[in-house]
């Protein structure tokens, strides 16, 4: 039965919990159960943040956290030398980083994937900003087919207003065919 | 037609309050709650909500603007969560004493200090005996429809009763799930504008909350505690008509999960709840005769509900989210008290878990179970009292 836990990791300000409520939302819009919830901390501009997405087919009870993630998207990869980003990835499960980097570059290697983008330079071109949410979950919906682009798009639209939504879009657009399985 | 949002527990309680038309909201921001009341500060300012929103300098304002809308004839809505909800503490007995049906949200959040802004239910336990109505929810599905229930329940005539509709912080309040949205038209044929048997009005003088003497105080007090009484029924109705209406009921003052043949049960408030199920689940599945209790109504207690379903139990335990230092988990007290009057009584403990906001995980609940296992197979508790969790070292 489908089960998917994701942990975002990213800092204050990059929009790490909107990314989570974004893909749960996608999900439910798609005939799924999820949950979306932060790290329930004290966040601030530039701390490390984090949030977590459950995807479920039946309808979910336990509300306890995520230990054991199948996958884990990274906004900003300068947290690699900061927080665990990998503490409890089961294993064969994946990474999706916001780099320009390999993941050899990066020094990521173990029994995992690694999908990689440059959502920092889409998101500039695109937004005008380095607020790189969106523009990730499009490379998380392109390197792990758990909620289709179509699906994206409508709750970006239901979230955003007018010409911001669009912008958003076409970043998501752009990281979906960007997105590198390193 | 429902319709379906993706939203958190403190939104679900904001569409509750729209819905229910309220017409007064007085409010002091403090986390978790303060989304409840931005939501609702937007839907009022979009005119989505035809309501007055009384900006105030403090929690204990914020109780005294729902009393005062109250009293000439308002629905009045409020939130607060822990040192809010104390800082209020006054204004909770005033209130009830004066029988004024206000309806509040607690999204429950630790004491501090240590300063903490985590879910336990020590600030909502610690009000029990102010004269509030106190439901505990599990979803935010069940947040929306209990704030509304909540305010039909409390404006009953035999009722005019405050009520809390407490939450777990972040678990819950900060939690996106899908939840579906009654059609207006749905919750207006369900609750009638509030229109109370007497008012503040100049036309018709009368005193509020007026002193009285030891020659009828205590008669006062007595009229509360027969408001108490009847509330279990109130809510059985009023939930039965919801479930007429909007298709969705919660079991009544209390719901008993798998426990028709069950020797050991868990009694749970709030989120634990879910995480008990799956726990009650897996334990049915390899054939133990477990099941769960979920405490949805903490003040009145409902005494005749719980020894229905506890009187054939080997063992029962309570997770309590709350400690009264030096004693028990409160609800631990409250379910021996109302279990101690049958001739046979199960075996009880009291589990205190998940204070501050530290998580209650299957691992923890499953311990729990083992423990009633254990104590039914023997007839023995060994422990009535345990901290499950714990580092185990004292601060």
């Amino acid at each position: 039965m489908l089960s998917i836990d994701i942990r975002w990791h990213g800092r204050g300000g990059q929009g790490v919990v909107t990314a989570a409520t974004l893909l749960g939302g996608a999900a439910v819009r798609e005939g799924k159960y999820a949950h979306s919830f932060p790290a329930f901390g004290a966040e601030r501009r530039g701390a490390p943040v984090m949030a977590f997405t459950k995807i479920r087919e039946v309808p979910l009870r336990d509300r306890s956290q995520i230990y054991a993630p199948d996958y884990v998207a990274v906004m900003d990869e300068t947290l690699l030398d900061v927080v665990p980003l990998l503490d409890g990835l089961k294993p064969g499960g994946q990474v999706i980083i916001n780099t320009r980097r390999s993941s050899g570059d990066l020094g990521l290697a173990g029994d995992f994937h690694v999908s990689t983008v440059d959502a920092t330079s889409i998101a500039l071109d695109k937004l005008g900003v380095a607020i790189v949410n969106t523009t990730l979950l499009g490379a998380v919906s392109a390197a792990t087919g758990m909620v289709s682009l179509e699906s994206l798009e409508s709750v970006i639209r239901e979230s955003f207003r007018g010409s911001l939504a669009e912008k958003n879009i076409d970043a998501v657009r752009t990281a979906f065919r960007a997105v590198k399985e390193a | 037609m429902a319709e379906f949002k993706f939203i958190n527990g403190n939104e679900a309680v904001a569409y509750g309050v729209k819905l229910a038309r309220a017409g007064v909201v007085a409010a002091y921001p403090i986390t978790p709650q303060t989304k409840i009341v931005e939501k609702l500060s937007e839907l009022i300012a979009d005119r989505e909500l035809e309501a007055e929103f009384v900006k105030v300098e403090s929690e204990h304002s914020a109780m005294a603007a729902c009393l005062g809308a109250a009293s000439v004839g308002a629905r009045a809505f409020t939130a607060s969560s822990s040192q809010g909800l104390a800082y209020m503490f006054e204004m909770l007995s005033y209130t009830a004493g004066s029988r004024f049906p206000v309806v509040m949200a607690i999204v429950n959040r630790a004491m501090a200090p240590p300063w903490n802004i985590w879910c336990d239910h020590q600030d909502s336990i610690s009000c029990r005996d102010t004269g509030w109505i106190q439901y505990y929810v599990e979803s935010a599905q069940e947040a929306l429809d209990t704030v509304v229930q909540a305010f039909r329940v409390s404006e009953h005539p035999e009722v005019m009763t405050p009520a809390m509709v407490c939450l777990d912080a972040f678990v819950l309040s900060h939690t996106e799930e899908p939840v579906a949205i009654p059609s207006q038209d749905a919750v207006d044929a369900f609750l009638p504008p509030y229109n109370p048997p007497y008012r503040m009005d100049v036309e018709n003088p009368m005193t509020f909350s007026a002193g009285a003497f030891p020659d009828s105080y205590m008669e006062f007090k007595y009229g509360q505690h027969l408001a108490f009484q009847v509330v279990p029924r109130v809510m059985r109705e009023v939930e039965d008509d919801w479930e007429r209406k909007v298709g969705r009921s919660y079991g009544g003052p209390l719901e008993a999960y798998r426990c028709e043949d069950a020797e050991v049960a868990l009694v749970t408030v709030g989120t634990a709840t879910g995480t008990a199920r799956l726990v009650v689940d897996s334990l049915r599945e390899s054939g133990r005769k477990a099941g769960l209790i979920k405490l949805r109504l903490f003040r009145p207690f409902p005494v005749e509900e719980l020894r229905e379903t506890a009187r054939s139990l080997k063992a029962i335990g309570v997770l309590d989210r709350n400690l009264s230092f030096g004693f028990e988990g409160a609800v631990f007290s409250e379910v021996k008290a109302a279990l101690y009057g049958l001739p046979a009584r199960p075996l009880a403990a009291g589990f205190v878990a998940g204070l501050g906001g530290r998580d209650i995980n299957v691992e923890q609940v499953e311990q729990m179970y083992d423990r009633l296992e254990s104590a039914s197979r023997t007839g023995l508790m060994e422990r009535e009292v345990e901290f499950i969790g714990l580092k185990g070292v004292a601060v």
